[in-house]
């Protein structure tokens, strides 16, 4: 196949999956969007196999490989649960870095395959683009682990944090800037391979002090970095598929992260430097005396809600936690029956990753037309009769409007307290993650429900 | 004087960040986890250089040291485009409901 041919070919790839991203712009379109992207991969791969030119025997093991790559994959693809997501999604980012690790070695080591030149004597930009894209892909690879690692709560959600962190941080990316440079002066393969050691090293060590309810930005920022790492590859392979696309993953997960960040008003160094939560407890929450709440039952909540006429739910991780999703959407069939109004309202850093409550209701049959974004909703909760907050807490804090002092002040929050009462679902009145009391749970209208989430759901489904 | 073709391929990969940006913002937020696991199917056409890297072996070795990390590269890329896709189309799948009329 000539060259030309197969780069028009590859720029057709790169707009099939410019048209994958387009379509997810509503539910009714993003099925389509999806297609695109399958065509678009199929093309980039074909044209691969018809532009290298010899059919040798290793075309076969090529096929044997993918094959048992693609069974991994659908095999994982239909078993994880919805709840799963973010830690699937953290473990597939850190297989895009390691692929790029391996295909920037492969290069280094046999730069004739690739065109870029003899070994120990390649071209200067080639190596600059392949140092690059092997160290993000090495950042983007240890970082994803530990992000994995935590969201699978093998590795504590505790921030990690010691003396000296950001400056020992700080000498590593100067470090590996200074190794890129040698690299490409003296082209020696030791100075390669330390590079990819480092650059692992960092990617674990920048993700160890954020916390938990951090992920939504780690993850963003891993997507970015995954992104950022295939453009890399792209430039070395000179491949214009794998440019747009790495372009595209890139600037999508920046805005990802960016979104998230708002979520939270906080700046993207503020979460990035870490240690959130682990050290901000002392001031405000702990010199409060303790202070009378109202706690319920099934039954009261039941009650409540079947003498209102509209319902607003708000889920957080605590209903992912707790597998909720679909006892809840029982308890709003109910609902529904009685003639409430139903309506969910989702913040945006509700749960551990972008859109993880939409795709758990999603999940539980809720038809997407009934959840609302907080810009959507908020205006109606002062509307509404009750207010019910299952597995939320920091986004549903009043505290955020009124204390200039607290750790979380600005942060837009779900104006729950508007409500005429509040149906709080939580197992303790410990504080959520931010380390900070939500005074939300000592108004007179908040009703506490102390239980697991599914277990108070399906009680009150059975009271209404 | 002849334009370096890098110039050409910065273009592309400057213009494509606009692209990506714009494409982005326009997103439904509801969409947002499809949209991370959709961004890391595609990225993985990186498996077009392991491909390349794969078959890199000349006279007919196999299995060299550099066409052993293509073939890594090619079942790593694999997991993700086929887990990537096949996730994100069932994921969509569910979003299919439309509000039922009372």
């Amino acid at each position: 196949m000539s060259a030309n041919l197969s780069a028009i070919l590859y720029l057709i790839s790169g707009v099939l999956f410019i048209l994958a991203l387009r379509g997810l712009s509503s539910p009714e379109t993003s099925r389509q969007g999806n297609l695109f992207g399958i065509i678009g991969m199929l093309i980039a791969v074909t044209v691969t196999f018809l532009s290298v030119s010899n059919f040798s025997s290793g075309f076969i093991y090529v096929l044997i490989f993918l094959a048992i790559g693609g069974s991994i994959g659908a095999f994982i693809a239909y078993r994880i649960p919805m709840t799963a997501m973010p830690e699937l999604v953290a473990g597939f980012h850190s297989l895009v870095g390691l692929a790029a690790v391996f295909v920037a070695i492969s290069a280094f080591i046999n730069p004739e395959a690739f065109g870029l030149g003899t070994p120990r004597n390649i071209k200067l930009a080639s190596l600059i683009e392949m140092a690059i894209g092997a160290a993000v892909g090495a950042i983007t690879f240890s970082g994803s682990i530990i992000a994995f690692l935590k969201l699978q709560g093998i590795m504590s959600g505790a921030p990690i944090t010691f003396k000296g962190q950001h400056v020992l941080n700080a000498l590593i990316l100067i470090l590996i800037v200074v190794l890129t440079f040698y690299l490409c002066s003296t082209q020696s393969a030791n100075l390669f391979w330390i590079l990819i050691a480092v650059s692992f090293l960092i990617g674990f060590l920048i993700i160890i002090p954020i916390g938990g309810a951090d992920m939504p930005v780690v993850i963003s920022m891993l997507n970015s970095y995954s992104g950022w790492a295939a453009a890399g590859i792209g430039f070395t392979l000179e491949n214009t598929a794998l440019i747009i696309t790495g372009a595209l993953v890139g600037s999508s997960g920046a805005i990802l992260s960016y979104i998230m960040c708002k979520g939270m008003n906080r700046s993207f160094f503020n979460v990035i430097l870490g240690g959130f939560g682990a050290t901000e407890q002392s001031s405000s929450s702990q010199n409060k005396e303790q202070r009378p709440v109202k706690s319920g039952n099934a039954d009261d909540a039941a009650f409540l809600m079947k003498n209102a006429s509209s319902v607003i739910i708000v889920p957080g991780y605590g209903m992912a936690v707790a597998q909720a999703q679909h006892a809840l959407r029982e308890m709003v069939d109910t609902l529904k029956k009685n003639d409430i109004k139903v309506s969910y309202a989702i913040h945006p850093v509700a749960g551990r990753m972008p859109g993880h409550m939409n795709v758990l209701l999603a999940e539980a049959n809720v038809p997407y037309d009934e959840v609302f974004e907080l810009e959507e909703i908020n205006n109606d909760f002062a509307n509404a009769d009750v207010a019910f907050v299952i597995g939320a807490n920091d986004v549903t804090n009043p505290v955020a409007k009124t204390d200039p002092q607290s750790p979380i002040y600005g942060m837009p929050v779900l104006d729950v307290e508007k409500c005429k009462s509040v149906l709080f679902v939580k197992r303790s009145l410990s504080p959520g993650y931010a380390g900070i009391d939500n005074d939300l749970f000592y108004k007179e209208n908040t009703l506490m429900l102390f239980a697991d989430a599914k277990k108070m759901t399906e009680d009150i489904t059975k009271n209404l | 004087m002849e334009i370096d073709p890098f110039i050409f391929r910065l273009s592309i990969f400057i213009l494509s960040i606009f692209i990506g940006y714009y494409v982005v913002w326009s997103v439904t937020p509801s969409l947002h986890t499809p949209l991370m696991s959709v961004t890391n199917a595609i990225s993985s056409v990186i498996i077009v250089g392991a491909i390349i890297a794969a078959l890199s072996g000349s006279d007919g070795i196999i299995f060299s040291s550099s066409s052993i990390f293509g073939f890594l590269a090619i079942v790593l890329a694999a997991v993700n485009i086929f887990g990537g896709f096949l996730v994100t189309q069932r994921m969509l799948a569910m979003y299919k409901k439309k509000k039922k009329d009372k």
